[in-house]
This record gives structure tokens, sequence and C-alpha cells, in this order.
């Protein structure tokens, strides 16, 4: 079986981004790029699945800048197999057009389950997946905590917000990660050069027939309120004061 | 002109993240009408009906919807979707989990976490851990908002709308229910608590994360973790506040052995009255917190209790 896994270049986890002056969006020149955490966490899922024989053939695409193809390379130096890169020049593409995208893939691959990240850390949009799935008529098993693969079904427990639930779904499926899913290694120099060797092929939208133009107008990019400097204090019976005096304590 | 809310609910209770949606989707266009989708879940529709500003209720009262999975819930949702010009869900697990499939599905692009309905057809929602506020207009057509239940007001009791039974939407049954394991608690849930007290790396274990209990058996507030804390193993995951987890604004939000990563502040910077106790005053909690102690965590808790205890507090 296939595994098809979508990864995104995002802004590196460690990073606090600057609006840029003119409110039009944030400052993304000279900063580290990396790939989406959740989605290393599906790389890594998928290469574990082939590990255990259980996928024939993993396959990262990534849909952005030319920059992408270093994020498929991180994919493939993980132990994925080969990657697409769709190339849609520098600006975001909105999560319903990579959905429609990542679709004509899975229709022209045909794999039997697809493995990303819940959400990209950039966007926050939490969406990808579950608009694949619909649009593929697939099931879905969201936040994964834990993945078991049968024979034709998954079952897939989820992180949900009043504890963990799981699911059973019929294969073919899509899946997101949680954080919990696994511990994604670190690719190895040997395998950083094996993956320059592995293949990308590169496409754009328009060879899958979608329209990436966006559909949202951002209006501004601004600065969250700040919260006002506070104190430090040097006891618990001056702390309780406060919060008394304040009216958080009853 | 009307909007339509997918109510957030256990089959035998309304959750608040209800009422709070039903505030912007008031903002967006009113009148408002809710979808109770559940099995037994009769009561929950009721109470739904008696929320100010809902026009009707929508009961599908049927075993695929027991456990609102994404698929059924998808089929339900699309065949009532025509009458309305905005569908919102709360930015919950289950909301989130939702809402996108209906969106693929009417090809019309959904906005994420509103925090703020500027005009019916623009938003602000947080970007970047909540870094950036983006404000986006939505293109003519049906609106589809997931709503951070934080930022909004809970819509008052006082409504009398009637309810309207509707019929189950053919499903594929492609997915289902195999288990649950559910957190029980008799604490407040932490994402309506008024006080939440969360532990972080610096508790260092299971066993020492327990601390919290007492002081948040005195104060009645729900406990939450940092995401070290949740991978640490020391709490299940449902405790994770951040980014990632869930998202909390009480009036007072106590971190404790908490360092402050920009994916723990996300989830909890809107709170009221931050206080930080950290042995480490270098933490950046401390850049977010109103009140900090610089101190061991193992000698504070023992004191706040104490403390407490004197004041008559729990």
């Amino acid at each position: 079986m296939k595994v098809l896994v979508p990864v995104k270049r995002v802004v590196d986890y460690n990073v606090k981004v600057r609006i840029k002056a003119d409110q039009t969006g944030v400052d993304l020149a000279n900063v580290k790029m990396s790939m989406n955490p959740f989605d290393e966490i599906a790389v890594e899922e998928a290469v574990r699945l082939k590990e255990k024989g259980k996928a024939s053939e993993v396959v990262a695409v990534s849909i952005g800048p030319q920059q992408a193809s270093e994020t498929l390379r991180t994919a493939l130096a993980m132990g994925a197999d080969r990657g697409i890169l769709v190339k849609t020049g520098g600006a975001a593409v909105e999560p319903l057009a990579v959905a429609k995208i990542l679709k004509a893939i899975a229709e022209a691959e045909q794999p039997g389950f697809i493995i990303t990240g819940k959400q990209a850390i950039d966007d926050d949009a939490n969406q990808v997946g579950q608009m694949l799935a619909a649009l593929l008529g697939w099931p879905q098993g969201t936040f994964a905590h834990t993945l078991e693969l049968g024979d034709g079904n998954a079952r897939i427990t989820r992180e949900i917000d009043g504890g963990l639930q799981t699911v059973e779904v019929k294969l073919p499926a899509v899946m997101t990660t949680d954080l919990r899913l696994n511990q994604p290694r670190y690719a190895s120099l040997p395998n950083i050069m094996k993956a320059k060797k592995k293949p990308i092929e590169e496409k754009s939208a328009a060879d899958y027939g979608v329209d990436i133009t966006p559909r949202f107008k951002v209006l501004k990019v601004s600065e969250p309120p700040r919260r006002g400097g506070g104190v430090k204090l040097a006891s618990v019976s001056e702390l309780l004061d406060k919060l008394q005096a304040d009216g958080v304590l009853s | 002109m009307t909007s339509l809310v997918i109510a957030e609910h256990d089959n035998a209770s309304l959750k608040d993240a209800t009422h709070k949606t039903v505030t912007a989707a008031a903002a967006i266009s009113a009148p408002v009408h809710v979808l109770v989708a559940g099995e037994n879940c009769a009561a929950v529709a009721e109470a739904a009906a008696k929320i100010a500003g809902v026009e009707k209720v929508l009961l599908a009262d049927a075993a695929p919807y027991a456990r609102q999975l994404a698929e059924p819930m998808e089929a339900l949702i699309l065949s009532v979707a025509d009458g309305y010009d905005a569908i919102l869900a709360p930015a919950t697990t289950t909301g989130k989990n939702i809402l996108p499939r209906v969106s693929a599905k009417l090809d019309t692009p959904q906005v994420s976490d509103v925090i703020k309905v500027i005009a019916p057809d623009t938003f602000e929602h947080p970007i970047y851990a909540g870094n950036a506020i983006e404000t986006v207009q939505a293109p003519a057509g049906k609106k589809l908002v997931t709503v951070r239940t934080t930022a909004f007001k809970a819509a008052a009791e006082g409504g009398n709308a009637g309810i309207e039974k509707i019929a189950a939407a053919a499903d594929a049954g492609a997915s289902r229910l195999a288990g649950e394991e559910l957190s029980q608690s008799a604490r407040p849930e932490l994402t309506s608590a008024k006080i939440v007290i969360s532990g972080g790396r610096g508790l260092g274990s299971a066993e020492n994360f327990k601390l919290l209990d007492k002081i948040a058996d005195r104060l009645h507030a729900a406990v939450g973790a940092s995401r070290a804390a949740v991978d640490a193993g020391y709490v299940p995951n449902d405790y994770q506040v951040g980014q990632t987890g869930k998202m909390v604004a009480p009036d007072l939000y106590i971190a404790v052995g908490i360092s402050g990563a920009i994916q723990h502040l996300a989830g909890m910077k809107d709170s009221r009255v931050i206080v930080a106790i950290n042995k480490d005053a270098d933490a950046p909690i401390f850049q977010v917190a109103d009140y900090g102690l610089a101190e061991d965590l193992f000698k504070v808790l023992p004191e706040l209790d104490e403390e407490l205890g004197k004041r008559g507090i729990g």
C-alpha cells in the first residue's frame, strides 16, 4: 500500500514572528524555515509503516515555493521514497486550494492512506486533512494519538477535548497527526546524502487544474494586544493580598 | 438571513461553547438556528431552545450522531445547509473535526478560530500561535466559521425557540466509534473554569503534579498543563493548554513550573490575571505574568495551601 504524506514549509517553531510595519503580513525575510512539526510526525509515522512492511512506498508532497524542495529533501532523508513539489510561487495558498491539489494527486497516485499534520503552525487553520478527506469521500481520523493499521481498516485513537476517542475507519482514509503519535527521528548524514539522489517531480497547480487565486482578502495583519509588565513579589501572602484586591479570589 | 450553529454537547447537557458560538453567529447573521445532533439528546435540544436569540432548534436524534463523528455529521449539515447564510461551530476538537468537511463540500472556504466579528463578512483570527492577528474578508456567499469561544460572551438564557425534528442523512458507514477514554473529574472544565492552575516540567513527576490538586480544590479551579508535562506523561493529553491544545481565558491563571514557550502562551495569554511561580527568574513566563514569584515551587505550593486555609479560602 502506498502512503501519501503532504508536508508544509513553515517558519521554524522557535522563531517569534514579526509583523511588517505596513500590516500586510508577517516578515518572512531571513527567517529560519523548517518542516511543519506535525508533518514531521506524519512522515515518521509513514516511514514506520514502511519499516513494518505495512506500506510499500512513501510519497511526500509539498505545495509552495521552490524552497519547499528542501522540506521534501528532509522528508526523503527521514525515509520517504520520492517527492512531488507543486510550485505555487511565493504567495500563501489557502487550505481549500491545497486540499483540491492534494485530491488530484491522490487520484493520480492512488494511495491507500494519507497522513498529514493536524495543523500548520503558521496559519493554524487545522483544515486541510478534513477537507481532503471530504473531497475524496474518504473517512478521517484527526488528531491521532495512536494508529493500528489493519487489513482494509485503521483504528485511530484521537486526542479530543474530553480525553481519548478511538475510531475505526475503512481504508482508504486520511489521518492527521497530533503531538503524541511518535517522536520523529533525526535524519542521519548518510540518509541525508542518499536523499539527494531520490527523485522529486516538479509540478504546478495548473497541472492539476486547480485555481489557487486567494478567495479571502487579507485586510491587515496586526500585533496582538500586549500585556503590561508585571511585578515580582516577595511572598505568598503578598501574592494573595494582590489577588484578593483584584477580586479574582473570593 | 439566518445562521446555523452546530451545538456542542454530550447528549445529556449542552456545553457553554454553544452559547458563545451563538453570540458570534448573531453578529454575522440573525436570527440563529441551532443544530443538535446526537442520540437520546432531547434534553440538549430543550436547553438550546432556551438560549436568547435562538429562533429554532433542529434536532437530529439518531445513532450515527451519538458521538458526532465527522462523516455522518458532514452529511447531516449538508442536508440542511441550503437555507443558511452562515454555519458556525465552536473551535473545539469536535467542531474542528467536522466543519472543514462541510466547507470543502460546499466549495466555501472556512475561517478558523474567529475572535471578533468586524462585519458579517469580516473577521479577526489569530495566526502564528497568536503572535499575529489577521483580519480577513470572506468571499460572497455562505460564511463558514469556527469560533474561539474564549473571545465571546455566552448568549444569555431566556429564549423560547421551537424544536423541529429532522431526519438522519444517508451515511456511507465508513467510520465507527471503537472506544472512548474520557477523563473523569469533579472539577470545572478547563475551558470554562474561572480559575486555572497549570503545571509544567518543573513539577518533575506525575506524583508531584498532585500538589496542584490540593490548591485547585481550594480554589474550585481546573488543572491544566504545558506540553512538556503532557509529553513527560505527568498528566493526560486533555490537560494541555497551548497553540495546539486548549485555549483558556480564566479570571485567574496560575502557571507553576512552566517556562512559558510561545506555544503555551498562545493558549493562556488572554487570561485576566496571570500568576507565574518558577524558580528561574529569567523564565519567559514572567514577561506575561501580572504577578511573579521567582521561587522554588516545592516551597511555594505548601505555603500557598496553608495561606489559603488561613484566609478561609476553600
